[in-house]
């Protein structure tokens, strides 16, 4: 019953995606204007400021509202959206980007490179941790003129291109923010931005309104009159709300996965997998390296040949997603296969245990507060462990809980997945640097794990250039990582974005629905 | 007079016991593990120790917990419940946008399960033993015992989904931008699913109540006196035993309405309901203190309030007690 159920999903979703490529191909079906799309936002966002609050939720909205220089096909490849066009030099280290004419905030001011530079060396600067990162590579940002922008490197910073995506660098308005305390300016309650859509009102704990923004920049565009963002907090609710055809778009991860196929079954009912490519969230478990057996490399080991991965994949994600080999996603440039592999294997992983003497002392096992399917999945998980006899203890808390206990390294195995953000240098190094080794974030490298030689290869790798030989740094670092297992590599995750057929053109780039919705369309 | 001081004194003690509330609850939520500017970096997706500098800061918790403290009952003292800085928003404002949803779903769910309770207590209570009597108990326990969120999915289910006579969530149609008479309807439209699935809860406990409160007082003497005097049977039933046995559903009425402002957090959220209720239970877990314990200085309030109004329609309605 199950293989039946798994197989129709699949079928569906290659059929939904057929019917996206026949509706991408037949330009004939001319797009139809008007009309407002219902989407569920799961959880409510705290704020709409996408350059002060980096969350998922605010993105998802914010994504409408504010724009980057640069958009990105699934394959990664960077278009253009503020930016018309872009140029570097021999060395790879000055980047000059030709700025769009013409565009203005959503308050009818015109949108300039004052604008660019004030959002990425002032505004960024100070409040978006990740950026910050990697804005230390850059030596000078600066306005050539109105509508020409360059930023002068250091060195050579691989992954520099791929650093415009609009939760990454978001333009934000310089004639509002300049000299102000940006934390607490007022202006952050009604966001202002360049985007599709503007903010229109937020009834909190209902639903968030944006309207179309009549003077956008790209002729013709955006279709909708306006969309609707609804909180729903119960995720039965929202699979509800989207049966009775009160809202349109289930984005990923809003409901649970158990109810994905049923959902999709229904009339008029699509799925895709795309659109969270330059994402590509990674699931693994944190192996506490500090900690009892979990510092002998052979424990970590024998845990990679318990897992029953593909199981996992199968039946608690109904077949989405892919089995890693290591640490880079294959959907992330630099990705190699040429690594040890880790079958489902458990007399190797008992081999491993008896040669390193494992005792049977147990580990504990922190799964991820978010909900049944990561319930499920380390319950799954414990069983694998037990049939190789390693003692699990579940540990049961909250988010607040599980972030405090990641931060303080206060276990022996936890849940958790993250984003590689398209390149090895942004989503991948800041997991397994020793220089990253520090208590209070979750976010770092929080097993423990050092070897100066992976520091080595890393450190090169973001500023070697050209790719060829980030490419060979890659593949070396790769190999080592998957033969010392620092953490336990779990899923590449696809979630699922459940939609009415009728509703066009919703997944275009490489961060889906988080692009705003300005192509979208209803055939209605 | 005496009722006057009595008053006046409650009301003093009511003062020093929600004192002694917001102390004890500014601990109690900061022993729970996490603190809102690591939740604030766990979602961000990224974090370094400027940014959570930044956050303790923004969120004062990088002053000593003595002066966090002191500034928390300071404001409370003068009626300022502080700030929300995950939110943006000033707590009292952020409570007040919810109050007006949470006491139109509890308030409703309170006068239906009262009356429905009274009624159904009292046909039981006169028809002990009847064929009446055992469906009303029975289904009165059918309802105390059942899971409220269980009974509102699955009235989600059959009125929403099976039926579709009924919306399965929210409290107004989202994007409808209905005024006037239709938007009352469409109000009340949203509100029966959520208001019977709490009321019958309820409803469920004053019928219990109302049933064995009523049989006690029905073997009294004076109603026996009644019932030899040739009184009418349902007079008795109304003035002789109902009146002098709503005691107890005074008392539990009493505590239900102290908690009217606290929400009802389960209903509210399986029907995606914007009341006081969630934006407590979102508040928990984003650690977000100052709601939270804003959320609980109101409700705590409300409770000491709704005590102190039991106790005086308790003269009101039997005369034999007195207020000292």
């Amino acid at each position: 019953m199950l293989k039946i159920a798994r197989r129709a999903l699949l079928a569906s979703m290659v059929a939904s995606g057929a019917i996206l490529a026949i509706a991408g191909s037949a330009t004939a079906q001319e797009p139809k204007y008007g009309g407002t799309l219902n989407v569920v936002i799961q959880p409510e966002p705290p704020g709409l400021m996408l350059g002060l609050v980096q969350n998922g939720p605010t993105q998802m909205v914010a994504g409408n509202i504010y724009e980057s220089l640069l958009k990105y096909d699934h394959d990664l490849n960077p278009m253009p959206s503020l930016a018309t066009g872009w140029d570097v030099n021999d060395d790879g280290t000055v980047y000059t980007f030709a700025l769009k004419e013409g565009v203005t905030w959503h308050d009818g001011e015109p949108f300039t490179a004052a604008d660019v530079v004030f959002s990425a060396d002032v505004f960024l600067r100070e409040t978006h941790p990740r950026l910050r990162v990697s804005l230390e590579h850059v030596e000078t940002i600066e306005a050539v003129d109105d509508y020409t922008v360059r930023f002068t490197l250091k060195q050579p910073f691989g992954p520099f291109l791929g650093i415009f995506e609009v939760g990454t660098m978001p333009m934000v308005p310089k004639h509002i923010y300049e000299g102000t305390d940006f934390q607490n300016n007022p202006a952050n309650a009604t966001p202002i931005g360049t985007g599709p859509f503007k903010f229109d009102e937020w009834e909190k704990g209902s639903y968030i309104h944006l309207v179309k923004n009549e003077d956008y920049h790209v002729e013709g565009l955006p279709y909708l009159d306006d969309v609707y963002w609804q909180v729903i907090p119960d995720a039965a609710s929202r699979a509800v709300a989207y049966e009775t055809g009160k809202v349109d778009v289930l984005p990923g991860g809003s409901v649970e996965n158990f109810d994905v196929q049923r959902l999709v079954d229904l009339e008029n009912s699509c799925v895709t997998g795309k659109g969270w490519e330059y994402f590509a969230p990674h699931a693994w478990m944190w192996l506490n390296n500090r900690n009892g057996p979990l510092q002998d490399k052979r424990f970590r080991q024998a845990i990679m040949y318990a897992l029953d991965r593909n199981f996992a994949k199968d039946v608690i994600w109904n077949s989405l997603g892919t089995v890693p080999t290591g640490p880079v996603s294959t959907k992330t440039r630099f990705y190699t296969d040429d690594v040890p592999q880790y079958p489902h294997d458990p007399e190797k992983a008992k081999a491993l245990l008896d040669e390193m003497g494992y005792d049977g002392e147990p580990i504990r096992l922190l799964p991820l507060p978010y909900g049944e399917t990561w319930q499920r999945w380390a319950e799954a998980v414990k069983q694998n462990l037990n049939a190789v006899g390693i003692e699990v203890e579940m540990v049961a808390t909250d988010v607040a809980g599980w972030n405090q206990k990641l931060a303080e390294w206060d276990y022996d195995l936890a849940f958790t997945y993250l984003y590689q953000y398209g390149d090895p240098a942004l989503g991948v190094a800041r997991t397994y640097i020793s220089s990253n080794i520090a208590k209070g974030s979750q976010w770092n490298n929080v097993e423990g794990y050092k070897n100066e030689r992976v520091d080595e290869l890393f450190e090169q790798a973001a500023v070697a250039f050209p790719d060829s030989k980030r490419k060979e740094l890659y593949d070396e670092v790769q190999k080592i990582l998957v033969e010392d297992v620092p953490v336990a590599w779990l899923l590449e995750i696809e979630f699922p974005t459940i939609y009415r057929c009728d509703v066009k053109n919703l997944v275009n780039t490489a961060i889906g629905v988080n692009d705003g919705l300005g192509d979208t369309w209803l055939d209605r | 007079m005496q009722k006057l001081s009595f008053i006046i004194k409650r009301l003093f003690k009511a003062v020093v016991v929600l004192l002694a509330i917001v102390v004890l609850n500014f601990f109690l939520i900061r022993a729970a593990p996490g603190d809102p500017a690591q939740v604030m970096a766990g979602e961000a997706g990224a974090a370094d120790a400027k940014f959570i500098e930044q956050l303790q800061e923004k969120f004062g918790l990088n002053k000593p917990l003595h002066e966090q403290l002191a500034i928390y009952v300071g404001g409370i003292v003068t009626f300022d419940l502080g700030y929300s800085y995950r939110q943006e928003q000033p707590v009292a404002k952020l409570i007040m946008d919810r109050l007006p949803a949470t006491l139109l779903l509890t308030g409703t769910a309170f006068f239906i399960s009262i009356a429905l309770g009274l009624l159904f207590g009292a046909i039981a209570a006169s028809r002990v033993g009847t064929l009446a009597d055992t469906a009303v108990t029975s289904l009165a326990l059918l309802f105390y015992a059942t899971p409220l969120f269980w009974v509102a999915l699955m009235s989600i289910l059959l009125f929403s989904v099976v039926l579709g006579w009924l919306p399965a969530y929210g409290m107004v149609t989202v994007g409808a931008n209905l005024t006037g008479f239709a938007y009352v309807l469409d109000v009340a439209e949203h509100l029966v699913l959520p208001a019977l699935t709490l009321g019958l809860f309820f409803m469920a406990i004053y019928t219990r109540l109302t049933r064995s409160s009523m049989l006690e007082v029905a073997d009294m003497d004076f109603v026996k006196t009644a019932r030899a005097k040739g009184v009418h049977p349902a007079r008795i039933t109304r003035v002789h035993v109902l009146r002098n046995a709503v005691l107890p559903v005074i008392t539990l009425a009493g505590i239900q309405a102290g908690q009217i402002v606290g929400g009802a957090v389960l209903t509210e959220t399986v029907f995606a309901w914007p009341g006081i209720g969630r934006l407590m239970y979102d508040a928990l877990f984003q650690r977000d203190y100052n709601l939270l314990l804003g959320i609980f200085f109101v409700s705590s309030a409300m409770v000491l309030l709704f005590n102190l109004i039991t106790d005086v329609v308790y003269t009101f309605v039997d005369p034999r007690i007195e207020l000292k």
